[in-house]
Order: C-alpha cells, then sequence, then structure tokens
C-alpha cells in the first residue's frame, strides 16, 4: 500500500536507508549529501534502526570502514558528493576488486577547483572505471527507488559488486517533490537478508582478504572481477520486473522518451532529462519528431540496448555534464558514439557539455538543442562535434 | 596480571610460516607475540596496513594468519578496522552473531605515524574495541629504508642520506605513544622484546583485553634497514632500553606508569654502535652529533619520568 | 567453504580464481616453503637443551614447534636461517655456521 509524502531527494534516500535497515553506514558530511546521514543519524537516535552509524573523520576513511564492513559480513553503504568521493576513488577500486556489495548514495557535484558546492556529474564520472555499478536517477522518485532496489543488484551472488546510487545534486537533493513511498515491510520483504558465503566474522571459516597478488595473478584476477560486470544488466532489469510488481513503477536500463519514431534524440543523464521532455512535449506538438534516452544504469554501459534505441535516429547530441578534457567532449559523448560505431549506425553524433557547475538548463535551451540537430540533418553533416552550452562566449 | 612463559609459549600459533619477511625480520616477532595475548578459544580479527607485513604475509593464494584477516590499503588500517568491529556490534545486536570477536591491526611505523595517523587517530577517537599495534622498525622498510617520523636524528636513510652536507635525518622522532595517550585512550603502552617478551605479552594481553580503543608501539628492529648484525635482535632491543632510547611504559585511564628503569643508563653510543644506520656518527669530527643524541635521548627520558612522577610500576 | 589452494597455481585460469581473491580458510602459506632460501641452518643439540623455551619467542617464522611444552625440531621447511635463536640460547643448545 503506497504512501505519498512531499520529500526532498535527500530525505527519500534516507527513508529508503531507513527502510532497508543496514548493518553499518559510516558517514562524513559533505554538501550536497549531508543531509542523508544526518537524517540517518536521527533515525538511529531514535532507535528506528539499529544500524551501527559510525560519524568517520574523513570520506577516505567511510568508505575504508564500509570495506571493512562489509567484508566483516554486514549490508554496509555510505553516502558522499564531490571531493568526497574523489578522495575516496583508491578505495573505490579496492571494493570493487574485492567483490563488496556495498551502496553509496551519491549526490552529484563539481569537484574543485574552483570549488562549488552544484551539480553535475564530474565527480562520479571519475569514478566511472572503478567497478562500480552507477545508476542515476532525473528526479527524487527514482532516486528512492534505485535506492531500494540497490542492493537486491549488488548483493546478487552473480554481481557481487559494489553500487553507487546517484542523483543530482540541490536540484534533486534539496527540492522537495511529491513522491510516492512503499511501506516499511514491503521494503524489507523486497531487500530481504545479506547472507554471504565467506565473511570475516564467520564464526565457521576465517578469511583472508585483500592479498598482494604478483603478475602471474593481476591479469586473471581482474578478468574474473569483469565477470560480475557481465551480469549486471540482466540482474537489474530482473530486480526491476520485481519492483514494479510491488511499486507499479516501471525500469529499466535506461528510458526512451518518445523515442520510437524520433529522427532526433538526446541522450542525457539526470534531472535535465525533465526539462528535456518538456522541451519534447512542445515539440512534438508542432510536429516535429524528437525523443530522448535517459540514462539509468551508466556502468556497466548499456551499450548494445541503447544503439538499437537509437538505431533510427538521423542525429543525436549526447549531453555531457561532466567534462573530458580530451578535445574530444565528455565521458558519455565518448561511450555512446563508441556504441554507435560498434553498431554501424549512420547517425550523426554531436557531444555537448552542459550544466557545469549547476548552470541551468532550460527549456529553451534544449529547444535549440533540438534546432541544431535539425541543421544537422539538413547539412547532412555534424560540423563540430564537441561543443558548449550554456556558456558565455 | 600473572605470566607463566612456558605455558604462553605452548599456546597454538597464530602465524603460519611460510610468509616472505627477511630473515630475521622484527615485525613477525612482534605479531606472533602479541597474538599469544590472545585467550585460548578466542577468535579475533586482524587488519593490516599495506607494507612488509602484509605483502608478505598474504600472498595470493597463502595466507599465514589463522585468524579472519584484512588488508585494505596503506593509509586506512585504523579506519577499516572500524568497520569490522562496527559490523561486530552491528551483527550481535541483530542477533545475528553469538560468538565473540577480538580485533588487531597491525601497522609499520609508515603505516601508523605518517600516511595512516588520520585514520588511526579517528579510529583512537571513537574509541573502537580494537587494539592497533604499530611494530615501530623507524623508517618505510617495504619500499626500501626511506626516512619516516619514527625514524631517530641522524639515521642514514635513502632520504636522508648521509653526504657532505647532510649528517642523515635532521629532524627527531615524533613521540607518537604520547599522541594517542593523548586521544584520551583507555590503554596505551610502548614495548620491545625483552627477555622472556613479559613485558610484552601482558601489554598485549591487557590491550586486546580492555574494552574500548588501545594502541600498543612496539620497536621492532629490522636487520636490513638499521644494519646490525641480524642474529644480535634481541641485544639491540635490550641497548635500546638500557639506553632510555626506547622506554617500556604504559598510560592506563590517562596514568603514566614506566615499567622499567635501568639500574645505571647506558650511553646512547652502546644502542648506536652496532648500526650501520649510525655510523657517520663515530668518525671523530661527528662526536657533537653524538652528544646532541645522548641530550635529546636524556631530555625525552626526563620528560618521561615527570610524567609518570617517578614512579616505577609492575 | 575453505579454499582448496592445492588447485590455485601459475597456470590457473580467471574463472578458478577465488571470487575476490579472498582466501576462505586459514594458514595457507604453510604450503610455501622458506626453507628454500638459506641453506645454512641452526641445529638444535637436544642433551644441552634445558627447555627454557627461550629460543620460541624469538623466532621470526615461527619455526620452534612446541608441544607440551618443550620444544620439539626446528621447522626446516621454513626456518631462514637468521641465528636469531642461536644467540637466545643460554645453554648453547643451538649452533649455526658464522653465529657465535
Amino acid at each position: 500500500m503506497a504512501k505519498r509524502d512531499r520529500l526532498s531527494g535527500n530525505e527519500a534516500v534516507a527513508i529508503a536507508l531507513r527502510q532497508i535497515n543496514p548493518d553499518v553506514f559510516p558517514a562524513f558530511p559533505i554538501t550536497p549529501s549531508t543531509e542523508i546521514p544526518q537524517y540517518f543519524a536521527s533515525f538511529a537516535a531514535n532507535g528506528e534502526v539499529d544500524t551501527e552509524f559510525i560519524p568517520v573523520e574523513s570520506e577516505h576513511s567511510s568508505m575504508s570502514a564500509a570495506i571493512g564492513a562489509s567484508a566483516a559480513g554486514a549490508r554496509a553503504l555510505t553516502a558522499t558528493s564531490s571531493c568526497g568521493l574523489a578522495y575516496m576513488w583508491e578505495e573505490l577500486y579496492i571494493a570493487a576488486s574485492n567483490r563488496l556489495p556495498l551502496a553509496l548514495a551519491l549526490v552529484n557535484r563539481a569537484l574543485s577547483g574552483p570549488i562549488n558546492i552544484n551539480c553535475d556529474h564530474s565527480d562520479s564520472m571519475g569514478a566511472r572505471d572503478s567497478g562500480w555499478i552507477q545508476v542515476y536517477a532525473e528526479n527524487n522518485q527514482e532516486a528512492y527507488d534505485n535506492m531500494v532496489q540497490a542492493f537486491r543488484i549488488s548483493e546478487h551472488n552473480d554481481v557481487r559488486l559494489p553500487i553507487m546510487i546517484c542523483q543530482d545534486g540541490f536540484i534533486t537533493s534539496h527540492a522537495v517533490e511529491n513522491i510516492e513511498l512503499l511501506e516499511d515491510e514491503e521494503v524489507k520483504g523486497f531487500v530481504g537478508a545479506y547472507e554471504p558465503e565467506n565473511y570475516l566474522l564467520n564464526p565457521e571459516c576465517p578469511m583472508a582478504v585483500g592479498p598482494y597478488s604478483v603478475t602471474d595473478y593481476y591479469m586473471e584476477a581482474k578478468r574474473n572481477q569483469a565477470e560480475g560486470t557481465r551480469h549486471v544488466e540482466r540482474v537489474m532489469l530482473e530486480v526491476a520486473e520485481e519492483f514494479e510488481k510491488l511499486s507499479g513503477r516501471a525500469y529499466g536500463l535506461f528510458e526512451a522518451y518518445r523515442l520510437e519514431d524520433a529522427d532526433r534524440a538526446v541522450v542525457m543523464i539526470g534531472s535535465a532529462a525533465g526539462t528535456t521532455k518538456d522541451a519534447i512535449d512542445k515539440l512534438r506538438e508542432k510536429g516535429e519528431k524528437v525523443g530522448l534516452l535517459k540514462i539509468r544504469l551508466f556502468r556497466p554501459f548499456p551499450a548494445d540496448a541503447i544503439a538499437e534505441a537509437l538505431k533510427n535516429v538521423k542525429a543525436v547530441a549526447v549531453m555531457d555534464r561532466a567534462e573530458g578534457y580530451t578535445n574530444q567532449g565528455g565521458p558519455l559523448g565518448a561511450d555512446v558514439m563508441s556504441a554507435l560505431f560498434r553498431a554501424r549506425s549512420s547517425a550523426l553524433a554531436v557531444n555537448i557539455v552542459y550544466g557545469l557547475g549547476g548552470r541551468d538548463v532550460r527549456v529553451e535551451d534544449m529547444e535549440q538543442v533540438f534546432a541544431e540537430l535539425k541543421t544537422i540533418i539538413d547539412n547532412n553533416d555534424a560540423g563540430e562535434t564537441y561543443r558548449y552550452m550554456g556558456v558565455r562566449e | 596480571m600473572a605470566y607463566n612463559f612456558k605455558e604462553t609459549m605452548n599456546k597454538p600459533e597464530r602465524l603460519a610460516p611460510g610468509h616472505r619477511m627477511c630473515a630475521g625480520c622484527g615485525g613477525t616477532i612482534a605479531v606472533r607475540n602479541v597474538l599469544r595475548g590472545l585467550h585460548e578459544g578466542d577468535k579475533a580479527v586482524i587488519g593490516n596496513a599495506t607494507g612488509c607485513l602484509e605483502v608478505s604475509t598474504f600472498t595470493y593464494p597463502y595466507t599465514s594468519w589463522e585468524d579472519s584477516y584484512i588488508h585494505n590499503a596503506f593509509e586506512n588500517a585504523g579506519a577499516t578496522m572500524s568497520g569490522v568491529e562496527g559490523a561486530y556490534k552491528a551483527l550481535k545486536r541483530k542477533g545475528k552473531l553469538s560468538e565473540n570477536f577480538k580485533f588487531i591491526t597491525f601497522g609499520g611505523d609508515g603505516g601508523t605515524y605518517d600516511i595512516g595517523f588520520q585514520s588511526l587517530s579517528g579510529a583512537m577517537e571513537r574509541n573502537h574495541d580494537m587494539v592497533y599495534v604499530c611494530y615501530d622498525n623507524g623508517a618505510y622498510m617495504n619500499t626500501g629504508i626511506q626516512r619516516s617520523s619514527a625514524t631517530p636524528m641522524y639515521a642514514d636513510t635513502t632520504t636522508t642520506p648521509v653526504g657532505s652536507q647532510s649528517d642523515g635525518k635532521p629532524q627527531n622522532r615524533k613521540d607518537l605513544a604520547a599522541i594517542i595517550a593523548a586521544h584520551d585512550v583507555p590503554y596505551v603502552a610502548q614495548t620491545t622484546f625483552i627477555q622472556n617478551f613479559k613485558d610484552l605479552h601482558i601489554k598485549s594481553e591487557k590491550a586486546i583485553y580492555t574494552p574500548g580503543a588501545a594502541f600498543l608501539n612496539i620497536m621492532a628492529p629490522c636487520p636490513r634497514g638499521w644494519r646490525y648484525n641480524t642474529p644480535d635482535i634481541m641485544e639491540i632491543c635490550k641497548l635500546a632500553v638500557e639506553t632510555c632510547y626506547w622506554p617500556l611504559f604504559e598510560v592506563v585511564e590517562g596514568k603514566w606508569i614506566l615499567n622499567y628503569e635501568p639500574k645505571s643508563k647506558k650511553p646512547i653510543e652502546d644502542f648506536l654502535k652496532p648500526q650501520g644506520r649510525f655510523k657517520h656518527l663515530f668518525k671523530k669530527e661527528n662526536e657533537y652529533l653524538l652528544e646532541a643524541f645522548q641530550k635529546e635521548v636524556d631530555r625525552r627520558w626526563e620528560e618521561l619520568l615527570f610524567r609518570c612522577s617517578g614512579t616505577v610500576n609492575r | 567453504m575453505a579454499a582448496d589452494i592445492s588447485k590455485l597455481g601459475l597456470r590457473t585460469k580467471w574463472q578458478d580464481l577465488t571470487e575476490g581473491m579472498v582466501i576462505a580458510g586459514a594458514g595457507t602459506s604453510r604450503d610455501f616453503l622458506t626453507g628454500e632460501w638459506s641453506s645454512v641452518k641452526p641445529e638444535f643439540i637436544e642433551e644441552k637443551c634445558k627447555q627454557c623455551l627461550l629460543c620460541v619467542p624469538v623466532c621470526p617464522d615461527s619455526c620452534i614447534p612446541v608441544k607440551d611444552q618443550k620444544r620439539a625440531e626446528f621447522d626446516y621447511d621454513h626456518c631462514k636461517g637468521c641465528g636469531i635463536c642461536v644467540k637466545a640460547c643460554p645453554f648453547g643448545a643451538i649452533t649455526m655456521e658464522g653465529v657465535n
């Protein structure tokens, strides 16, 4: 029985965590994710959860402690943003290579410098090759729903990898929206108990974790780890199907919005997708065939499915809320273009960097992007494939 | 606490042979004897900062540990064990675990005094029920004998080499035991390998069984880095204590206790002479450096006596 | 389930490594024979031994087994010949070439 509530994205994620009632939650505050551990600390203080909440002295330590807790046999997670995630960088790789299914509630924020507290995706994009599963949300509802599904994906025996549940700083983390919550018991039943086979606190059999590996083993270890990644798409869809039965809300690897017959498409991640949908609705009223592919699963990258969904479009704008400093664009652009190339797509594609450090994205901006795509089709030439949107020049 | 040496030696080994530490390493002597502080039948999770001990005792697929063991990274052994101990508390509270576990973390002076200092400070301040053991060999030995903040002054290391313009490390070593004691944790002790290991054993047992955070600083000589004759390790440790370079003390609930006072304090030369890293101090023209070293040892010893109010306890 | 490390070796395929490179089990390094590192080894002269056990704690390699409060012969499979035990023995019951 769902109940409606008006919640910020941070509150929604914190409530999901209360309902999950994890075993260990180490955390260190950083804007804009601070509220998540703050809300959670009050749940712990009031006995609404029996989690061990550990207010550590840094983000490096919050991830280190989460790794220790997860290896010990606990369901563990932490939350962070921006420089906090950058500070954890080394630990992200260790969590993934140890095959520890812990979670991270990430509230996306620009990386320094200059220091900036607003949204872009440079933090999580920096961690894209760490071996973590990365799932993104457009709005508060999705942030909540993704958090509820997180442990089911990461703890699955075929996966056993850490998972990052991302939402846009301030835009969703602090904005209040009407969302539907599941009942506590429903979440508890859906998430289930965590029962690892090997763990440090197993009284039956000791375990050693974190070896030194000589060259003779290292490459095989990395290939072995990649095998977990290969199962993520399937498991994520299975979990989504079960979640839909429970909640009535459908999820896939991405959302295709009015894409079926579109000749022009935008591919993007996060909250600006909502703005883009508004632009699409306006343009559709005028008879323009425009659509959106909104990424939900970014790591691993569902390249085949994305290329398939884009197979009929003539022009694509891939929107990156992060610079890649490759002189080619951003990371999403590189991945989508590579997916199109592998699928022998003939679509003309450009990569547009936008929204850095919280720069606003307006409906008109997205209408302009679709107009540019029209020009590209008309000229049968993508022109400059590495562009900026919303920068003064 | 009573100490029965033979019974203690009769306990099952908790560090298996086949590890790849150098012949004569002080690090594993420290580990074996700390682990003897665990009561038989008690389970433990061992943590470890990156360093010689880690790469040598868990080289895939060979683990030398008889207990559960976790190595995470270099600078975060304290935080990692905080999470393990947190998991223990949570699983106990939720009725998912009935057995008792103890938590012991080992780090070298690099992982403890320096790169892991923040993580250690956090873990101590939060008073997790764990013991952090520093096996202090006074330099980054794993990477090839670079100076650390635990390196004694004038030591010749690969980043403080002796040269025409250098007498070795210019700075004195950091007093980490005092710094951890200032965290107001229930138990801090400094020890090394003496006689039948009574001092080290009793301190290990106390550290393990004192509720809350405990810290042990164990001088663990490194024959390669210190350049002494490998079989002489026990003599080196004895000289460190008899010269008051490495005093044996503990801080129990904030109270400083001196565990041993030499009847006649030996000159610091006795400790320095057998070590190649101090060879340059024994050149005629460097006598003043020896004097300065002695002065520093004396100053610290006086300070310790003051902290302990002159009391000698055991 | 303890890992059967006898099945792990330099020819092991990636599919057969333990997940996350964890070893479920303990003391598997006994299979790695560090005794090969050195040809010079301490010798135990049992007649001279008073079973004081002072040699036991000083061994960095856990190579002096103790049973019923008595030491046994050295574990030469793992002893690296460091010579510390020779110096620790007050009764001359351990000798080694090059150590006085």
